[in-house]
């Protein structure tokens, strides 16, 4: 049973540089009990879509239902069963843990005595104990977000949004967070989340959209995903940078499609559909042509790949470009 | 995570009006615990207070050719104060906004005039704190109610009543700017020639023809003067007011006050339900 359904949702922001489509006819369908990944960079239209389908903001065009209930139409009633946490731990900093989590509670008209009950639950659940009677004022980014991650589960809701739920964390904080988060899942709830971590949508959904300029450009689980792009992948490293001309040349020749140098010209790598065999071959021409090697391999895919091929650019380096022009911006 | 059960039940809290009373004070008692939890807050609405009444009462009092310039003065400080006080909504939905907590309350089944509420009525607690320390200091000065208990309880009222209803301007100017920042700097912008240029410190018949009239028309003006009329702390050294506004001082002001609170806060509300954090 699909439990999120949007269809045709535009976005347009007006701008002085005239209309910015931050949603550009999105499509959308998760069925009940699974997690979904919308994967992009900084300005896909990630969050976009995620405030849409939490009542935060209404689309220019097109339709939203959770679990049945018209979101646009009827947002209070959607607001019953979902459970939302932001990009930014959306917590009070002069309330405690407990108390900004009764808080939530209250809210959701769970009564004084329920409230209390579950914010303790989850103070208990999140490893918070000690922290929950302290202001969060003095939290650290990772305790923040969880009690943030905590609020949008205190009603155990049907639907969970998580909008870059480990963006800003140090790795270990991610890992803890990815845990919990796995746990969630295993009971049921259905959750749609947002990452630019490509490696994080790997290890968490069942299925990934890939967003890129307001629309879902391709969908599948990761495995459908990277199958998209072959098998695997053959990676060279050179001594000398000047060979990288020859090298790709040579690993084109043996690959599927153009071969990509690195930045650095130090690196140069193909998609291949018979691994070992091509990479044989190419280790046997890169010999004969003379070209020197640190290192060569073979990999599998990542979805980082798989952005590649469907954009023309990676994820990483256009978010880096976005988040300077924001910097400019500032 | 045996504790959990799949979708917690709701127990209704009943009747709109009745969750809406339940949602605006527990956002109220979020206020009260920031003030609780800043000493800064809480210094300020004190010391604040206490400077403007002696700096005005004992640097002016002696230059101003008035006798009993204090009496006169405090209903003034009281106005002022009050005003200034009212910012907090506007400086704390902008932090609100900032900080996210907004989009968080925003998808809450809650009442969506509750976060307005608590604010505003955190600025009326405060304002309320300010009141007392001023009276206090005031007394000390030499300030005397010279009407009757009624009067006094009137007096406090209509200014409180009008720092209410201008916190609900400040709530949606607030929800309107891009930061903090520059809700402080638009409300100095705001409310210093708001609240000086006006019967607050000095008579409005000294004043050149074109301030005389806009602070004839000004509402705080109104204000000071049905303060002042209430504590009975008129100067009759002062002409008479020529101004319908300062003849009819309390029709002025509550039609001022209803007429901001039928305004502002349903633009409020209508703004906060289409908010969202950056």
């Amino acid at each position: 049973m699909t439990i999120i359904e949007a269809r045709g949702l535009k976005k347009i922001y007006k701008s002085k540089s005239g209309p910015v489509h931050a949603l550009d006819g999105l499509d959308l369908l998760v069925p009940q009990g699974t997690v979904k990944a919308l994967l992009g960079p900084n300005g896909a239209g990630k969050t976009t879509v995620v405030k849409v389908l939490t009542t935060l903001i209404q689309p220019t065009e097109g339709t939203a239902f959770v679990d049945g209930i018209d979101v646009l139409a009827n947002p209070r009633a959607a607001r019953r069963i979902i459970g939302a946490s932001g990009q930014y731990a959306a917590v009070d900093e002069n309330l405690t843990g407990f108390e900004n989590l009764e808080m939530v509670g209250r809210l959701y008209h769970l009564g004084a005595k329920t409230a209390r009950r579950r914010a303790q639950e989850l103070i208990d659940q999140f490893e918070l104990t000690e922290a929950g009677n302290r202001p969060v004022k003095g939290f650290s980014g990772g305790m923040r977000r969880r009690i943030d991650l905590a609020g949008a589960l205190v009603i155990n809701p049907k639907i969970l949004f998580l909008d870059e739920p480990t963006t800003g964390l140090d790795p270990r904080s991610r890992l803890a967070l990815w845990e919990i988060i796995k746990n969630l899942v295993s009971d049921g709830t259905t959750l749609l989340l947002t990452t630019q971590y490509l490696e994080e949508a790997d290890h968490l959904a069942d299925d990934i959209a890939v967003i890129d300029g307001g629309k879902v450009i391709a969908e599948g689980t990761s495995d459908q995903l990277k199958a998209r792009i072959g098998g695997h992948r053959v990676v060279v490293a050179l001594v000398d940078e000047a060979d990288a001309g020859a090298a790709s040349e040579i690993l084109a020749r043996h690959g599927e499609g153009e071969a990509r140098v690195s930045d650095d010209r130090r690196s140069v790598e193909v998609a291949v559909t018979e691994g070992p065999r091509a990479l044989q071959y190419i280790l046997a021409d890169l010999g004969q042509a003379g070209v020197g090697l640190h290192d060569a391999g073979m990999r599998r895919p990542t979805l980082d790949d798989v952005f590649l091929k469907l954009t023309g650019h990676t994820a990483e380096n256009e978010q880096d470009a976005e988040n300077s022009e924001m910097e400019k911006a500032k | 995570m045996s504790v959990l059960t799949k979708q917690t039940t709701y127990e209704s809290v009943g009747t709109p009006a009745g969750q809406l009373l339940s949602d605006g004070w527990i956002a109220t008692r979020r206020n009260l615990i920031k003030i609780k939890r800043v000493p800064e807050i809480l210094v300020f609405t004190i010391l604040q207070p206490i400077m403007f009444v002696l700096l005005f009462s004992q640097v002016y009092g002696g230059a101003m050719n008035v006798s009993d310039y204090t009496n006169f003065l405090m209903a003034g400080i009281f106005a002022q104060t009050v005003i200034f006080g009212s910012t907090f909504s506007g400086a704390a939905m902008a932090q609100d906004l900032k900080d996210g907590i907004i989009d968080r309350f925003r998808t809450l089944p809650m009442s969506p005039a509750a976060v307005l509420i608590g604010r505003t009525n955190g600025d009326l607690v405060i304002n309320s704190i300010s009141m007392l320390i001023m009276m206090g200091t005031g007394w000390i000065v030499g300030w005397r109610v010279t009407t009757s208990v009624w009067g006094f309880l009137g007096g406090v009222a209509i200014l409180l009543l009008f720092s209410y209803s201008f916190s609900w301007v400040m709530a949606l100017l607030g929800m309107s700017v891009r930061s903090p920042e520059v809700i402080n700097n638009a409300s100095f912008m705001i409310l210093f020639p708001l609240t000086f240029i006006s019967n607050a410190f000095v008579p409005i018949h000294t004043m050149p023809e074109v301030l005389k009239n806009i602070a004839e028309w000004n509402p705080v003006s109104a204000l000071v003067e049905s303060a002042r009329q209430l504590f009975g702390n008129t100067n009759p050294d002062f002409p008479e007011p020529t101004a319908w506004t300062l003849q009819n001082p309390f029709i002025t002001i509550l039609i001022g006050i209803v007429l901001m609170l039928l305004i502002f806060v349903p633009l409020c509300i209508r703004k906060f339900e289409s908010i969202s954090s950056r």
